[in-house]
């Protein structure tokens, strides 16, 4: 593999029930080319994290994922909000999701966190009422 | 334990992927928020929870889970079914509640946390 894998996906926010359809897409191509199963797990609960963050934060997005032998970079871009305070909403526990996105199970707080969690490098440019990019690697060796 | 030994411990019903019911699983864990989950689940293989949406079945994926058991009589959509067998996940339901569930599969030595049993 020499040149980059490159996945792209349009993140469908009208619909909750299908977010995390490019997660599991992403998944089932990386185990195929046989990457390390922590590899593959890592990136893709990072990057279910954020699709579940762009449907429940922001109107529309995209993916991107991008393999290389040595790392993987995914790539989230939204037009939603943008985040007014990255050091707090990065805080485990915070969130301004809504009783309604709790009872379906998200919204603890925990989505950027884990993102940085489950990531080597995280990076999140954000401009109120423009969007919100946010960037991760994860390193295959 | 097997899947098949979750199935009688709490009397369950399978509604998909009775081809897996002979996997080895060593460990559960028991939430009804995804979001805990993604966040502390390590290497469970069983995930019972009494939250009904495809997000579940993600979750599970994501997380590298083989069984997905509904607690409190709840029952998945046909949508959510398929969503599991397309990915190999062993999906039942059970009237038993979850503490009860809980408490029946880890005295019968299904634990929460497979790491630990090495420590």
């Amino acid at each position: 593999m020499s040149e980059p894998l490159v996945f792209h996906f349009e993140v469908d926010v009208s619909d909750f029930t299908s977010a995390g359809t490019a997660s599991v897409t992403v998944k089932k191509n990386l185990r195929q080319l046989g990457l390390p199963s922590d590899v593959i797990r890592k990136l893709s609960i990072a990057m279910y994290e954020g699709e579940i963050n762009m449907v429940i934060h922001a109107e529309g997005g995209t993916a991107d994922v991008i393999v290389t032998e040595e790392y993987i970079d995914i790539i989230l871009k939204d037009h939603g909000p943008g985040i007014p305070d990255v050091d707090l909403a990065m805080q485990e526990g915070y969130s301004t999701a809504t009783a309604q996105i709790h009872s379906l199970g998200f919204g603890a707080g925990m989505g950027l966190p884990n993102m940085k969690r489950y990531s080597d490098e995280m990076k999140i440019d954000t401009e109120l009422g423009v969007g919100t990019t946010v960037t991760m690697r994860i390193w295959i060796r | 334990m097997k899947i098949s030994d979750v199935k009688e411990l709490l009397d369950a019903e399978v509604l998909c992927g009775e081809e897996n019911l002979g996997h080895d699983v060593f460990s559960a864990c028991g939430c009804d928020m995804m979001s805990d989950v993604l966040a502390f689940a390590k290497d469970q293989a069983v995930l019972l929870t009494g939250l009904v949406n495809p997000q579940v079945v993600r979750t599970a994926e994501m997380m590298d889970m083989v069984c997905i058991v509904f607690v409190r009589s709840k029952r998945p959509s046909e949508a959510i079914l398929k969503l599991a067998e397309a990915s190999g996940i062993v999906v039942m339901a059970t009237r038993v509640r979850m503490y009860e569930a809980c408490g029946r599969l880890y005295i019968n030595g299904l634990r929460g946390d497979k790491l630990k049993e090495h420590v």
